[in-house]
């Protein structure tokens, strides 16, 4: 036992208080592959709910607005880690942490908007927890990896009893928590087709603090041939009930200049398509135009950074 | 002396006393999660208690079953009001005068009002049982807007109060009034106004928001059958009080009750008052035989234990040409939920808002506060500040800026120019106050100087031309704000408690070995008394800090004492400790002159003992004298060596300071940089440099958060809304800006060692200058005022509002 890890033991080993979680009974899991994981799911269908980092279930538990009677804890699923290199893309384990994501050095060389989103989730302690296949997954449209999974145009690889099958990111959202994922299934790993060398990215997030979801961001990757644009991905966080891929929005930057007009035509695209909701972070109004913001700013920064 | 004899400063230096950056010693237990707080507290049969809440803002109740929940193997009780009427505490007093229902009785006034109260054996038990306790509810129509209670036609909120035209405060001229405040001349206000050759007038409101300390409510209550006897652990700023109020209510004899405040995560004003918590635990624990456990949960306090604020200012000013100040006449709508539970000294519905003249020489004043009831939670507490002096301060803050960009004047010049001046002092204001000392216009250059503020207002000037040509999308703002304070309640002539006058107390007893165990009546909640108060005695009567220990918040052990809100302990308690101490150096110097054999006249105190005059090598220090105190005192003296002092303050102490935000703010998206932010305070004599430092931190760090976002608000519905840390601010380290402090020192005169009080007046200058420097930043568009709390959608709508966006 490391010294880290018995201090960490140690703290846990004094008694829990009552208040630290009030959730309702449930039954707790801790498989050890994905095929147990299945078949624990198989038979408890909508009453179990598979745990990723935890960082959305559990508070909901808490709240008791998600009451699920059994918990599949995923963590103990090694088949579900790691971040491989399959030539033309990437693939990541689903139980990958954000932390891992940070640290990984075959990420930041060919994804690195993978690393600059992932800082600017929450803080250290959530992304030594949170994972990118529970971020993705859960259908929470304040999680910011799924319209970064969009804009890179990743493919979702489900695993249900049926076997397996690929969902694309694009594809992938329906409503706020609704996905296309089945009851059954659960997302195992995401690949990542990786962008052309020398590509410019951004992800532009406001955020009003510190663990905050975003009041509107975006993700963009650009690619440029001298002052001209090649090609480009444009996707939105939290203004809508699911991400949002502004294609109008990206093909009007295509083939421009990145003039000023250009932008302003972008903007307005990008902006068209939001739907937010009015909430502590500001009314409808102000979020659609944060999001015009947003694409504004990425847009500039990965013009800027793409080698032409 | 040879080589080996400290000298006088190294003998000084070893007290650790008044003005000693001494390092906390609370600290070495709480930096390492070794804290004693209620809910560490676990006892051999301890029950958890917790709330039904209603989900509606008004509604009746018409059926409470609880009959599924007592099913549940674990729940051994639920209590309703009707309950509660068998021991006569469905409703209980508020500090304000008015009542207050514990329990939903026949109705609720605001969401989250406490219906029933569940008992179970723990708290998971406790909560799957608040899902089975069935109450039916019929609503009303709700009363969120407080400008709206005084209609024809308003919601009848409060039929408890039918027929009652007279409340605590005087007159109720409306089934949802609860006072009318007024103080000052209002005919020569008037005359003044009708006279002046310039005059603002504005409406400033100063939002909801809420104390919100780390740790919640809680309590633990504990009945010995057997002795009758009632021990209640809670977060309580003020034990002493909950403890008579507590015998009131109950009848249970003072002397059966033992009311104890363990260490304290913060209280901001949160912890003064009494809640439905408590008194439920209480009668849980009568009822049961059982200790009762009670603990808040975030959205709980959040939503229900004592809000902050909620005031709107109708503010004016009247001048001549030249920025003299001829008067000024305010009036309050004071917004207090279903409830008036205000957390003021009992004569003073609304605390000390006629502080609101501020630093100012105004002839004349008046002001009128209006209370209301709204379909929101009960409250009003001194959020780190002292009653409703934030408020005032706010008010007048901003309303000189507005005047001072109606004369065309420099904010800052405008002040200066009508500050009361320091022969003026002792001042008695228009509105009735003593303020008892001041250097203003010293205090106000040097932080000018400090900042550089010339080149400031140059460098806002060039960057709104270059903003006006299009070459920039941030504008600047300077925060300007000179803030008077009035803390130490307080005076028993003024100030008492439901009648409890407001002093408080110290006990000092030195040990043979010449250590000490000291008690006090104030209540530490992390302002680290322990280490300061223990410096006042060190140096009153020499004996090192170390060797003091300080204790608190056992209402068995401490001398009575009104507890620690409102910048109190140091004016109060903290004279109370210094006469406590100079109890004992004068009995000491007796047993000195005795140990010397010369008269008590031939002897001077030096730093930690008595020399002979002129003969200083003949000296006996206090250990010394602490050991002959007790095993060889001067005949026809009784041995020992301990004192006690209660203090009962002659006048309020009047701390002040200089203050100026510098930011930077992005029109596009509403996001506000503070660029510098400069605090300079005056709370007269300084104790200890490092904890005054890190008190005004803290406080700046919530004026900013109040100032920038926190809020607690409400739909047309009466639904809270954000009564949760995602969405109420608190800064994180990341938010929070660097902050620059510098002082100066002007003692108060009448107070034993001339301190003043610190702790609040940081968040009472803070906010009105980050609200100020948000508000100049955008008078060169042809804003007057913006209301609080600016968060980045507000400034970004004022924004749009005065076509920065194109």
């Amino acid at each position: 036992m490391t010294r880290s890890s018995f201090e960490a033991a140690a703290r846990w080993d004094r008694p829990r208080e009552e208040n630290d979680v009030i959730p309702g009974e449930f039954i707790y899991h801790r498989p050890s592959s994905v095929a147990e994981a299945l078949a624990i799911l198989a038979s408890h269908g909508d009453e179990a709910r598979p745990l990723a980092g935890g960082h959305s279930l559990i508070p909901m538990m808490k709240l008791r607005m998600a009451a699920p009677e059994h918990l599949i804890d995923l963590s103990g699923v090694a088949d579900l880690k790691g971040i491989r290199d399959e030539g033309g893309s990437v693939v990541i384990g689903a139980m990958t942490t954000q932390h891992e994501l940070i640290a990984s050095e075959l990420l930041a060389a060919k994804l690195p908007i993978i690393r600059e989103t992932s800082l600017l989730i929450a803080d250290p302690q959530i992304r030594y927890m949170g994972t990118l296949g529970g971020n993705v997954a859960n259908g929470d449209p304040g999680n910011d990896m799924p319209a970064l999974m969009q804009c890179l145009n990743a493919t979702y690889l489900a695993a249900g009893n049926g076997g397996e099958r690929e969902i694309a990111a694009r594809d992938f959202y329906e409503a706020a928590y609704f996905t296309a994922l089945a009851p059954d299934e659960l997302v195992t790993a995401i690949r990542i087709p990786v962008p052309a060398a020398g590509h410019g990215f951004a992800y532009e997030k406001l955020k009003r603090k510190v663990g905050d979801y975003a009041t509107a961001a975006a993700a963009v990757i650009l690619t440029r041939d001298g002052s001209t644009v090649t090609g480009c991905s444009i996707a939105l966080t939290n203004v809508g009930d699911t991400p949002l891929l502004a294609s109008e929005a990206a093909e009007i930057v295509t083939g421009s200049g990145l003039d000023a007009a250009t932008v302003d035509r972008a903007v307005a695209a990008a902006e068209a398509i939001t739907n937010p909701a009015a909430d502590g972070r500001g009314p409808a109004e102000y979020r659609t135009k944060m999001a015009g913001v947003m694409v504004h700013r990425a847009l500039a920064r990965a013009f800027e950074r793409a080698g032409s | 002396m040879n080589d080996m004899t400290p000298t006088r400063e190294q003998r000084e230096a070893a007290l650790e006393g008044m003005g000693c950056k001494r390092k906390r010693v609370e600290d070495i237990r709480f930096t390492q999660g070794k804290g004693n707080y209620v809910d560490d507290l676990k006892l051999n049969g301890m029950l958890f208690g917790d709330f039904v809440r209603s989900p509606y803002a008004h509604a009746k109740v018409t059926r409470i079953d609880a009959s599924k929940a007592l099913e549940l193997p674990g729940v051994v009780a639920v209590l309703t009001a009707e309950d509660l009427k068998g021991v006569n505490l469905a409703w209980m007093p508020t500090l304000a005068g008015d009542v207050q229902m514990v329990l939903a009785d026949g109705k609720v006034l605001y969401q989250n009002q406490e219906v029933a109260f569940v008992i179970a054996e723990n708290r998971y038990i406790a909560d799957d049982a608040i899902q089975l306790v069935e109450v039916d509810y019929e609503e009303l129509p709700v009363l969120v807007d407080p400008f709206k209670a005084m209609d024809a036609d308003a919601p009848v909120l409060r039929e408890d109060l039918a027929g009652k035209t007279e409340g605590a405060h005087g007159p109720r001229n409306h089934h949802n009034h609860i006072f009318n405040w007024s103080v000052g001349d209002r005919e020569e206000t008037d005359r003044a106004f009708a006279e002046a050759e310039v005059s603002i007038k504005e409406m400033i409101s100063y939002h909801r928001t809420h104390p919100s300390p780390l740790e919640t409510c809680q309590c633990v209550a504990s009945m010995d059958k057997v002795s009758g006897e009632l021990t209640v652990w809670g977060t309580f700023q003020a034990p002493h009080v909950i403890r008579t109020v507590a015998s009131l209510l109950s009848t249970i004899p003072e002397h059966k009750i033992h009311v104890i405040a363990p260490d304290i995560g913060g209280g901001f004003g949160n912890k003064v008052g009494a809640y439905p918590g408590y008194i439920c635990a209480i009668v849980a624990t009568i009822v049961t035989g059982q200790p009762v456990k009670w603990v808040e949960d975030r959205m709980e306090n959040l939503s229900t234990t004592s809000f902050a604020r909620d005031y709107h200012m109708t503010t004016e000013i009247a001048a001549k040409k030249d920025g003299t100040v001829t008067s000024l006449r305010v009036h309050v709508l004071a917004d207090h939920g279903g409830f008036d539970a205000c957390a003021d000294p009992s004569k003073w519905p609304a605390g000390f808002m006629n502080i609101v003249t501020g630093s100012y020489d105004f002839p004349t004043a008046h002001l009128s506060v209006d209370g209301v009831y709204t379909n929101k939670a009960p409250g009003g507490v001194a959020y780190r500040c002292s009653f409703r002096v934030t408020e005032a301060a706010y008010c007048i803050e901003r309303g000189m800026d507005i005047l001072a960009k109606k004369l065309g004047m420099d904010p800052a010049d405008l002040r200066m120019k009508n500050f009361i001046r320091p022969e003026q002092f002792p001042y008695h204001s228009a509105l009735g106050w003593e303020y008892d000392s001041g250097d203003y216009h010293t205090a106000m250059q040097k932080a000018m100087d400090t900042i550089g503020y010339r080149s400031l207002r140059e460098e806002q000037k060039a960057r709104q031309e270059a903003f006006k040509r299009g070459e920039t999308r941030e504008i600047m703002g300077i925060g300007v704000c000179f803030f008077t304070e009035i803390v130490g309640a307080g005076p028993s002539k003024n100030c008492d408690i439901l009648g409890v006058a407001m002093f408080d107390s110290a006990e000092i007893r030195v040990h043979p070995t010449g250590s000490v165990i000291s008690r006090m009546g104030s209540k530490s909640q992390g302002q680290g008394h322990e280490t300061t108060w223990a410096q006042i005695i060190a140096t009153e009567i020499g004996i090192p800090a170390a060797d003091i220990m300080v204790e608190e918040g056992n209402t068995d052990t401490a001398p009575y004492g009104l507890g620690t809100y409102g910048s109190r302990s140091t004016p109060v308690a903290g004279a109370a400790i210094a006469l406590a101490a100079r109890k004992i150096r004068n009995k000491a110097q007796m047993i000195a002159a005795h140990m010397l054999e010369v008269s008590e006249y031939d002897l001077e105190w030096d730093v930690d003992g008595f020399q002979v005059k002129g003969n200083p090598g003949l000296r006996k220090s206090m250990k010394e004298i602490a050991w002959a105190a007790y095993n060889a005192p001067p005949p026809n003296l009784e041995p020992g060596l301990e004192a006690v002092s209660y203090y009962d303050p002659p006048n309020m102490t009047y701390p002040f300071g200089a203050y100026f935000c510098v930011m930077d703010i992005d029109v596009d998206t509403g996001v506000a940089k503070i660029r510098r932010f400069y605090a300079l305070d005056d709370c007269g004599t300084r104790i200890n440099p490092m904890i005054i430092e890190g008190q005004v931190h803290g406080g700046l760090t919530e004026a900013f958060a109040i100032a920038m976002g926190q809020e607690i608000r409400y739909d047309e519905m009466g639904n809270v809304l954000g009564a949760s840390f995602m969405d109420f601010f608190i800064p994180t380290a990341v938010e929070t800006p660097h902050w620059e402090t510098d002082h100066t020192v002007t003692p108060s005169p009448h107070h034993p060692i001339g301190a003043k009080g610190v702790g609040e007046s940081p968040n009472v200058g803070g906010v009105p200058a980050f609200s100020n420097a948000v508000n100049d930043a955008f008078g060169f568009l042809g804003s007057t005022h913006i209301q609080m709390p600016h968060d980045a959608w507000r400034i970004w709508k004022a924004a749009k509002e005065l076509g920065a966006h194109g």
